[in-house]
């Protein structure tokens, strides 16, 4: 008789959220270089928004809102033990993360396509304050992206997990912590939203 | 406590509720933006903290987890609040 793996849920689950306490710290030091940065150039920073695309934006927010509700129903449906909704849910938040970096794609190809990039020539030109306003446009979603195509990664793996029986009803605690990283990158988009798209 | 040990088991029709009150804070949001740069920043300050909240509390099933994990949320938010407060208190009060 072998023994069964040690598990332990809510050590688990308090270790996932030690690691997202560093992710905050991450984007809030980046947050906090935003607040600054905004009172000192208040002007730059209103009319540097402005050429952002605020439909994309928005767009982007009912993706990812939408996206996050799909994660927590996958946790839902395999506690309660229907493993093919949870594969369904799954695959659509997969979905979803995809359609959001297509979408980053083309909002940053835009704005590459009109000379707005670090160093670019519409910076060049411009006033200091709107640089550093596409400056920290560029760093702040650029590693949000990075964020999602991580969890978009964590997400397809998760479905080859589900699919052979690794997470269960009894077992789903890795789902779970999956679910806590994208939650978390919603929460980050959350803030970015107003930031940089609604501040025009 | 024990029976608890597998995590508390959320229902869809919660989850939709979540969903559709995030989506309609995203909608105020995005007409106060348009009134007026004061309205902008009011709802900014409130409504995008709710927003938050929505997802850490119910998405991230904060609502149903232990006092201890509860207390550790609170501490790292209220570190990163206490960074940003105290720099807006810095760029304030230079000279």
């Amino acid at each position: 008789m072998s023994a069964a793996p040690h598990k332990d849920y809510q050590g688990a689950k308090i270790g996932m959220w030690l690691f997202l306490f560093t992710e905050l710290m991450l984007f809030g030091g980046l947050f906090v270089l935003y607040a600054g940065s905004r009172a000192l150039h208040p002007e730059e920073f209103h009319n540097a928004s402005r050429e952002l695309n605020m439909f994309l934006g928005v767009a982007n927010t009912a993706i990812l809102l939408t996206s996050s509700l799909f994660a927590a129903a996958a946790v839902t449906a395999i506690q309660r033990g229907s493993k093919k909704l949870a594969l369904w849910l799954v695959g659509l938040t997969i979905a979803c993360g995809a359609a959001f970096l297509a979408n980053k794609a083309v909002e940053w190809s835009q704005k590459f396509h009109h000379g707005i990039y670090p160093n670019g020539p519409a910076l060049a030109h411009s006033p200091p304050g709107e640089a550093v306003f596409f400056g920290l446009y560029f760093i702040m979603t650029g590693l949000h992206g990075l964020h999602i195509l991580a969890g978009t990664i964590l997400f397809g793996v998760m479905f080859v997990l589900l699919a052979r029986g690794r997470i269960r009803a009894d077992d789903h605690v890795l789902l779970e912590n999956s679910g806590l990283y994208w939650h978390l990158v919603d929460v980050i988009w959350i803030f970015l939203l107003p930031l940089f798209y609604l501040a025009a | 406590m024990m029976g608890q040990e597998q995590g508390h088991i959320i229902p869809y029709r919660t989850l939709l509720t979540v969903w559709a009150a995030l989506l309609a804070l995203t909608g105020l949001l995005v007409i106060a933006s348009r009134l007026s740069l004061g309205a902008a920043v009011w709802t900014m300050l409130t409504l995008t903290p709710v927003k938050a909240g929505l997802v850490f509390y119910f998405f991230m099933h904060l609502k149903y987890e232990r006092p201890l994990l509860k207390l550790m949320v609170f501490v790292a938010l209220s570190t990163l609040v206490t960074f940003i407060g105290m720099l807006f208190l810095d760029i304030s009060f230079r000279p």
